[in-house]
């Protein structure tokens, strides 16, 4: 996995299938060192339109030719029926402003660009206000026929309904320096680039007029633009256009006024987008019965009812319309991925997934490509055979499962039979789909606690022990039986191996020491892995005294593989798949396979080596991961680090056995242990499919190339995972190989073959069918941010192990733009170009995106521990698609004016410091963390309500729980909070933050609005950059 | 003093000595010709009630190459305090302390009675015993469930300060710790990977993180028992949690499959037994005692593959050189067994399966440590049961009669020098003047180190005399020998025993009868059958026979009065006439003759003939048979078929087995119930006589010998009759019919063929 590269831009690698991402003209983009990079980057916007793409340098040419393709498409669009937007400004309007950018290209690339910048600038300012839309915006408002955005939203989803944003005067094309810098480069002194902002800050204002007059202009900026700018500006009607403003009108009329300021409410805001779905779909049923039917948002909740394609919560998909041929695909640098959850939990109110026991036939399969029945597969022949929705191969039916058919070819039993009214249902596994033709045996946990002196001296070890009594109490057990069929195992450890023989009938505990490091071995069998209710006495009796037995070590020195590799022996020895449970807390520096040196080597950071910090030190790890997913041995790491212990080494068999990584900086005992236990009891009570092996199968025309997330590929197909549990997602990336028909649409099954807890065989399907078209704007209707951001953060993550930092955040920025100027050019109606038009589907992509680029793993900063960007690229890659939207934008919750009468959680607001007020208090979460900031002048029976404290100054910062105070204000902040943390699978740790204080830096990080404490851009800078490469695309 | 007899039987029970010759020839030239070597058995620790210890060091020779200890033979002059040495004749000082010696006033070690004498010295550290249990899991449940039960017992006869430890093994060895409350824990070792001393000590934390020299040393001696005492505790400590652990230990958990021997690693837990001691603590007395109820079956030392279909090897495979893992596997156990010699501890090794366990192999862990080799059928069988209990048996002061750690040390006049000894020893290669280049058995030093020792075991000690032919000893001239063996007492005490002895010289030539005379031939058999026995462990069956073989000719010819060609008239004296006999039997015994051993059986054998004393030596060599009947009174009888008669019942004691067996009528008799039968208790009191005879023989050997109770016809009177000399056989027809005892269904010769070859090879010219 890898090897292989990052794939996100369509265009490089739809041509190669699978691994080919790492084919030359790929690496003539990423890795290519000889590259100046800047200006490479600069250039590269063009890359990839041109026919030359791989050629790093951009010469004038391509660029120009690139132009006039769009100049070319332009007109056809306009020209396209559907296009509901009079475009007469465009068509006309548009021939000008292209002159100054074609020769912007020639005029200012060659040129060394500081000192023409100024110039360049203005004179990109005059061009574009002269073709100012003004006007044109405006009369194209009024022209518009289309309903406000409400009715055509339901009424006609099909519809574009693009979002446009005019910036208006003309992002200047900064110099190379500029663009870097938005990137993640601190060159660009704030300073300037704040000024410069508003002057671009026409793209927030959207519409119109963004004076650049009542702003300080920017050091470059001749004023005079700005002067000229002013009155033409365009009315709000622009705004009513994209139908996901519904409140349009009126919102616009605040950015009309003159705003001395670019209004960032006027820029597209994820809470208006969440708010509108929730209130247009949430409560409702939404029934799957449709083909390529775009689900609720996954902040809204809902109920799904299957009607024949997989739930949202197991399949999410960045389109729900393929494009037809790769050309479009190419063309689009759309990224066609699904994201599969197969193990998600279902509310209470849904239907659990129905269990199809054929007996011992087994399930009913395509002959050909094996894929399993579904309601894809059609029967002919009066019901004697079906043909396979997926390769189309007829196949006779097993005359067990004979069936007549219906007047409509269906047969009658199709409602009875789950595999073929459902989209999700579960197979009972035959012998032949066991591990050596045997029923499996139920898994085992093995709880693996280091007990070098700083985890006995800081209580780990006891409260580990404490707390273990407990979670074993709720081992997960099927609904139907009494007690859990899982087995546990203990093992302690420092530089050598302690395992404890804790089988019912001894009196006491037995201790085994194996000091064997190099070749570590399982030194019992029987015993080792015990029924917990039946061990009890002997398990509690041993749970207690591993703390007094290493009470006086002093042993500093510890091992990690050997542990891995004695649980796994361990799984082998009891022929069982499990997982392991390893508290470790340092970096294993004691004699043994995997031993691992300090290397958090900062000086690696922003060079072309920084990479390898993310790759494990040895291979050793690498060997050993392949080992325990093939012997179903999934490892749970919770890690409690004081220093740097090398994540990236140490957590590479976690993520590649399916395992989830547990990180606690500076664990403390009064402080950590609650997030700690949380996240250990809802770990060990998780839902989980163990020795699982996943295959995707898809129609024909198109297949999966590229598997994201904490699993193991041993071939290019077959996904497997040690263990699979509710919260891991794995994300697909599908490319074509042929042409896909717009009547059969592009089918998906998943098939998931995995033992139970209770160590049954099952195979789990889920199918989805998706549209095809040949029309771009179909699949840009479709697209789903949160989805695509899932596939991006993945794609990128997994990127940065083989290349630059750099490369992997300017394909980032430019596929952004890529897509949105295809869209701009293919989709939208004609406009000047000034207008920064987005689909309304992605219409906060941007910010997102934006997001994405500031998280601390794609920033090369030496601040940044390496240990915490390894652990966040771990997280992210097995997360969900709900969990990458918190993730990358958290839920800022102001709770000052929450009304504790309600049951409603309060409306979030945009994550961006403007939104803060002295007088408030706000919680923000992400998944990860939880915040509680406090306004310098918040309200007083707000604090006393919920910290129980007569005043602000009064307020303990040291805890990571609120107190209980029976106030409302508290119960219900209480339950707002646990509410947020309830869906999630990691346990948020609360920090309480005080205005201006030093904490608050910490928190402010995650205002990802605003521009990054260590560098990243501003949403509106990043828009105006992305705007400007999209221009630059265009032209 | 009468007879040479009673003289012989005088030094014994005073000195624990035993010379094949009891007035030595003064001439080399004179004594190769005797044939048989001037040589001793010597029972360094023989029990003596009536010989208190001196509480004082011992004085000695102040010349270093000598160093002999003060002896009742030396020259004393009173009045200057000087004492002249018996052996090298230096004249030394006394010592301050014996300023007020005097004829009147001698210290013990000058009165002749005590030619054999102990002192206890106060020196060095006292340690406690160590006992290192290393005990096999892949036992039947039956089994490890008697095993358990004598190990628990065993602790209550431990010297409560004594340390003991504990390994067990199977698949995997474990080494417990003791010291632990609540929880039991051990240190596991795969089974299947040697590890060096040092490995072993690191990963059993025993090594200390290295420290600067200097601060180590001063460190060193409080540490190390802190260090030692998680694996070996005193007994009186950890006794419950002990019985405890041994209670709750399982049979080895791991699966074996039809077919397959379970997988038992002695060999590595043997060596960490050995590493585990080695670190811990060198040169001090410790016991590992094996337990073990196979065959090794992995990893080094491992002596049959796991399939059964492959036997393990028999003496034929060995043959033809056939045992794929012997060698390998020999020299593991030998490379330990020098450890351990060097460290000063010993390995006793109990070996109960009904098949072989290897003791071929692990034969010399016990050799050469001077353990204990006990083999039985199962550890639930009163024969191992007992033995084992015997290993802790008490004198008559109550102290354990066990020694360890002993050297000892051999001086002679310059007339004699040292051949080599044959016994539980190692060399301690310490070469001196007196050692002799004609090499017998563990040879090339006149120091021995045996690493364990009980009051029986027995030495066999080989001469050379050196004197020339033509530098005559004065007449009353005596050679003389002394014996150091400084050893530890179980008391933990350190004591040195001291045997001075010394024999009259004579001139073979014209005085051979006196050297006739002082024939010991009962020890002179016993130190031939050492040295057949010894030759026979490296060297071909038929060639140590043939040797034998030569030797008696040898000494048929010297010592046999005959007319040339003419056997007839072949006579031999009082003090040879035994001799012949006894080489008859040592031809057919089991030291010498595989046939019918296994390889273990055979080693096991040969260990116990290595190290028991003259009487129990010749008992192997030439059972006892006892017969009880109406016609008198128990008498022995020939150990010869036709002692075999209807109405009598026999007894034999071969030392590994008593046989009682029933004549025809008597067991037709015992059938009928007649002993049950008031008017015959005549008869039940016949058939108890040789029960309580058993019985006392069974209640004080070691090991306790397999007892068998058999009739005639019975299937284990085969035990009686390949013992006793075949003297009517199914081909000498004419015994048939006729009342005198029972025809053996062999081909062997009988004594008497054997000895008409011998009367016709003696006289004969040409040999």
């Amino acid at each position: 996995m890898s090897q292989q590269g990052y794939v996100a831009a369509p265009p490089y690698s739809q041509t190669q299938p699978g691994i080919g991402a790492l084919s030359p003209p790929l690496r003539g983009h990423y890795g290519d060192p000889s590259h100046p990079t800047p200006p490479a980057g600069i250039m590269k916007p063009a890359g990839p339109l041109g026919p030359t793409a791989p050629v790093g340098v951009l010469p004038p040419g391509p660029p120009n030719s690139g132009a006039h393709q769009f100049v070319q498409n332009g007109p056809n669009i306009s020209g396209y029926p559907q296009q509901r937007f009079p475009g007469p400004p465009s068509a006309s309007d548009a021939a000008p402003p292209y002159p100054p950018y074609s020769h912007m290209p020639s005029a200012t690339y060659p040129s060394p660009v500081s000192s023409s910048a100024t110039t360049q600038l203005t004179n990109q300012l005059g061009s574009m206000q002269i073709h100012n839309y003004g006007p044109g915006m405006a009369s194209g408002s009024q022209g518009i026929p289309a309903p406000p955005s409400a009715a055509s939203f339901q009424g006609h989803p099909q519809l574009p309904q693009p979002a446009i944003l005019q910036p208006g005067p003309r992002m200047p094309p900064p110099p190379p320096s500029m663009h870097n810098g938005l990137g993640t480069t601190p060159s660009l002194p704030p300073a300037s680039r704040q000024d410069a902002l508003p002057g671009s800050g026409p793209p927030t204002a959207n519409f119109s007029s963004l004076p650049l007059s009542g702003q300080p202009p920017g050091p470059g900026y001749p004023p005079q633009p700005g002067a000229n700018y002013g009155p033409p500006q365009m009315p709000g009607a622009q705004l009513s256009s994209p139908a996901g403003f519904p409140g349009g009108p009126a919102q616009m009329a605040g950015p009309m006024q003159p705003p001395k300021k670019l209004d960032p409410d006027s820029i597209p805001s994820p809470i208006q987008v969440i708010e509108n779905d929730r209130s247009t779909r949430s409560g409702q049923v939404y029934t799957t019965n449709l083909r390529g039917q775009v689900p609720p948002l996954v902040t809204t909740d809902c109920v799904i009812q299957d009607q024949g394609n997989a739930s949202p919560r197991y399949i999410r998909c960045t389109t729900y319309c393929f494009p037809a041929t790769s050309d479009m695909a190419k063309q689009s640098q759309l990224p066609l991925a699904a994201i599969i959850k197969p193990f998600a939990t279902v509310p209470p109110n849904e239907m659990p997934l129905y269990l199809v026991n054929h007996g011992e036939t087994g399930p009913v399969r395509c002959n050909r490509c094996k894929a399993y029945m579904c309601p894809f597969m059609q029967f002919i022949e009066g019901g004697r055979k079906f043909q396979c929705g997926f390769c189309n191969c007829v196949n006779d039916v097993p005359p067990f499962y004979f069936q007549h058919l219906d007047h409509i070819g269906r047969r009658l039993d199709h409602y009875e039979k789950p595999e073929l009214s459902l989209g999700s249902y579960e197979y009972v596994a035959t012998l032949d789909y066991c591990r050596n033709n045997k029923p499996p045996n139920p898994p085992a946990y093995i709880f693996m606690i280091d007990v070098s002196y700083s985890n006995v001296k800081n209580g780990l070890v006891r409260l580990i022990c404490e707390e273990l009594k407990m979670v074993l109490e709720n081992l997960p057990k099927e609904e139907q039986e009494e007690a859990s069929a899982i087995r546990v195992g203990f093992v302690t450890y420092n530089k050598v191996l302690h395992f404890f023989n804790v089988k019912s009938n001894l009196a006491q505990p037995q201790m085994m020491v194996v000091t064997d490091v190099a070749e570590v071995f399982v030194p019992l069998l029987d015993g080792f892995l015990v029924n917990y209710q039946e061990s009890k006495a002997v398990i509690h009796n041993l749970l207690d005294q591993i703390p007094e037995i290493f009470a006086d070590s002093n042993e500093n020195e510890t091992v990690f593989a050997p542990v891995i590799q004695a649980g796994m022996e361990a799984l082998k020895a009891a022929d069982c798949p499990g997982k392991l449970y390893i508290f470790h807390s340092s970096l294993p520096t004691a004699e043994a396979p995997g031993k691992l040196k300090n290397r958090d080597d900062r000086k690696l950071i922003n060079t072309d080596k920084e990479k390898t910090l993310f790759q494990p030190q040895t291979n050793i790890y690498e060997t050993l991961a392949k080992d325990c997913v093939a012997a179903g041995c999934c490892v749970n790491l919770f890690l409690f680090p004081n220093q740097y212990v090398d994540v990236a080494s140490m957590g590479l068999v976690t993520q590649q056995t399916g395992g989830t990584l547990y990180k606690y900086n500076n664990f403390q005992r009064h402080l950590d242990s609650q997030t700690f236990l949380n996240d250990l009891r809802n770990d060990v009570q998780k839902m989980t499919g163990f020795d699982a092996i996943m295959r995707v199968r898809t129609s024909t025309g198109f297949r999966a190339t590229d598997f994201f997330g904490a699993i193991y590929m041993n071939n290019t197909t077959d996904v497997e995972m040690a263990a699979m549990d509710c919260d891991k997602a794995v994300t697909v990336e599908f490319k074509h190989d042929d042409k896909l028909s717009e009547d059969s649409g592009a089918l998906i099954q998943c098939a998931v073959l995995y033992t139970t807890i209770s160590g049954q065989r099952r195979l789990r399907i889920h199918n989805i069918g998706l549209n095809c078209s040949s029309q771009l704007a179909d699949l840009y209707k479709s697209c789903e941010t949160d989805a695509l951001i899932n596939f991006f953060a993945k794609s990128a993550f997994s990127a940065v192990l083989t290349q630059p930092l750099k490369t992997v955040r300017d394909i980032l920025v430019h596929q952004t733009a890529h897509m949105l100027a295809c869209y701009r050019k293919n989709c939208a109606n004609p406009s000047a170009v000034s207008q920064l038009i987005l689909p309304d589907a992605m219409k906060v992509f941007p910010v997102y995106m934006n997001s994405l680029l500031k998280n601390c793993v794609l920033l090369s900063r030496p601040e940044i521990s390496m240990d915490e960007r390894a652990y966040q690229r771990q997280l992210v890659m097995a997360m969900s698609v709900a969990d990458t939207q918190l993730f990358f934008y958290p839920q800022l919750i102001p709770i000052h004016t929450m009304d504790i009468k309600s049951e409603i959680l309060p409306a979030a607001i945009r994550c961006s410091e403007e939104r803060l007020s002295e007088g408030g208090v706000f919680l923000l979460a992400n998944g990860l963390r939880m915040f509680l900031w406090l306004g310098g002048s918040s309200p007083p029976e707000l604090i006393q309500g919920i910290f129980n404290v007569p005043s602000f100054t009064h307020i303990n910062t040291d805890v990571t729980s609120l107190p209980e105070v029976g106030s409302p204000y508290s119960q219900k902040l209480r339950l707002i909070m646990s509410n947020i943390q309830q869906k999630k699978p990691y346990s948020m740790k609360l920090t309480i933050v005080k205005q201006r204080e030093q904490p608050e830096i910490a928190f402010r990080q995650f205002l990802v609005e605003d521009k990054g404490l260590y560098g990243g851009a501003s949403y509106v800078d990043f828009l105006c950059c992305v705007h400007k490469e999209i221009c630059q695309l265009l032209s | 003093m009468a007879t040479y007899l009673e003289f012989i039987q005088q030094n014994e029970e005073r000195d624990g000595v035993r010379f094949s010759w009891n007035v030595w020839p003064s001439s080399r030239l004179e004594a190769t010709r005797m044939v048989v070597p001037l040589a001793c058995l010597l029972t360094p620790l023989k029990e003596r009630p009536d010989l208190p210890p001196v509480q004082y060091e011992p004085v000695l020779c102040s010349r270093p190459t000598c160093k002999a200890v003060l002896n009742p033979l030396c020259q004393v002059d009173y009045r200057a305090k000087l004492w002249a040495c018996n052996f090298c004749f230096q004249r030394n000082q006394f010592p301050p302390a014996y300023a007020g010696i005097s004829e009147m006033n001698q210290p013990a070690e000058l009165m002749p009675q005590f030619s054999t004498i102990e002192y206890i010295v106060q020196r060095g550290p006292q340690t406690p015993l160590i006992f290192l249990y290393v005990v096999d899991t892949c036992l039947e449940e039956e089994d490890l469930q008697a095993l358990k039960e004598s190990l628990q017992m065993s602790l209550s006869l431990l010297p409560p300060d004594a340390l003991v430890g504990l390994i067990t093994f199977g698949r995997m060895v474990q080494v417990h710790e003791l010291s632990c409350e609540g929880i039991s824990k051990s240190y596991v070792f795969r089974g299947t990977k040697d590890l060096t001393a040092k490995q072993i000590q690191d990963m059993l934390g025993l090594t200390k993180p290295a420290m600067p020299a200097q601060q180590t040393r001063p460190v060193q001696p409080q540490g190390q028992p802190f260090i030692s005492s998680r694996f070996l505790q005193p007994v009186h400590k950890i006794d419950m949690n002990l019985t405890d652990l041994l209670g709750e230990l399982q049979r080895d958990p791991w699966p074996v499959t039809q077919g397959k021997r379970p997988l038992r690693s002695t060999g590595v837990a043997l060596s960490i037994a050995v590493g585990l001691l080695e670190g811990t603590f060198p040169n001090t007395g410790a016991r590992i005692m094996l337990f073990t109820g196979g065959p090794p079956t992995q990893g080094p030392g491992m002596v049959v593959g796991d399939e059964l279909k492959v036997p393990i090897r028999s003496w034929h495979d060995i043959e033809k050189d056939n045992a794929r893992f012997m060698k390998k596997a020999t020299k593991h156990y030998e490379m330990l067994a020098n450890r351990t010699a060097t460290n000063g501890h010993c390995i006793d090794i109990y070996a109960c399966a009904l098949d072989q366990t290897g003791l071929l192999e692990m034969k010399c862990c016990a050799n050469l440590t001077g353990g204990h080799m006990v083999m039985g059928d199962s550890f639930n069988t009163s024969l191992f049961k007992q033995t084992f209990q015997r290993v802790f048996s008490k004198d008559f002061n109550g102290d354990f009669r066990m020694a360890f750690g002993a050297t000892l040390d051999v001086k002679t006049s310059r007339e004699l020098k040292i051949s080599g000894a044959i016994g539980p020893c190692i060399s301690l290669n310490v070469k001196g003047p007196c050692v002799s280049e004609n090499e017998y058995g563990i040879s090339g030093t006149s120091q021995w180190k045996i690493c364990s020792l009980d009051p029986t075991s027995t030495l066999g000690i080989y001469f050379e005399v050196v004197n020339q032919h033509n530098a005559p000893i004065p007449q009353g001239g005596r050679g003389a020998i002394q014996f150091v063996t400084q050893y530890q007492h179980s008391s933990t005490q350190r004591r040195i025993r001291v045997t001075t002895v010394a024999r009259n010289w004579a001139d073979a030539q014209n005085q051979l009868q006196h050297i006739e005379a002082a024939f010991d031939q009962e020890a002179a058999a016993v130190l031939m059958a050492r040295l057949g026995v010894f030759r026979a462990e490296s060297e071909e069956g038929p060639d140590v026979l043939r040797w034998l073989d030569r030797q008696l000719i040898r000494l048929c010819q010297k010592f046999g009065q005959y007319n040339k060609e003419d056997p007839n008239s072949f006579r031999l004296s009082d003090s040879f006439s035994l001799y012949p006999q006894f080489m008859f039997h040592l031809r057919r015994s089991p030291f010498l003759q595989v046939f019918n051993n296994s390889p273990d059986e055979s080693s096991y054998y040969r260990h116990h003939f290595a190290r028991q004393d003259l009487t129990q030596s010749l008992i192997m060599i030439q059972p006892i048979l006892y017969s009880y009947s109406f016609h008198g009174p128990p008498e022995p009888v020939l150990l010869d078929s036709s002692s075999i008669l209807a109405d009598r019942i026999l007894l034999m004691d071969t030392f590994f087995q008593i046989v009682i067996y029933l004549g025809e009528t008597i067991a037709q008799w015992r059938k009928a119930g007649y002993q049950d039968m008031p008017e015959y208790e005549n008869f039940k009191h016949l058939l108890q006589a040789p029960l309580d005879d058993a019985q006392d023989i069974l209640q004080t050997r070691f090991p306790m010998p397999r007892y068998i109770n058999t009739e005639h016809g019975g299937s284990q009177a085969r035990f009686l009759l390949s013992k006793v000399n075949p003297s009517q056989t199914h081909n000498n027809l004419y015994a048939w019919g006729q009342e005198s005892g029972a025809p053996i269904l062999t081909d062997d010769v009988s004594l008497q063929v054997f000895m008409d070859h011998l009367k016709k090879l003696a006289v004969s010219s040409a040999s």
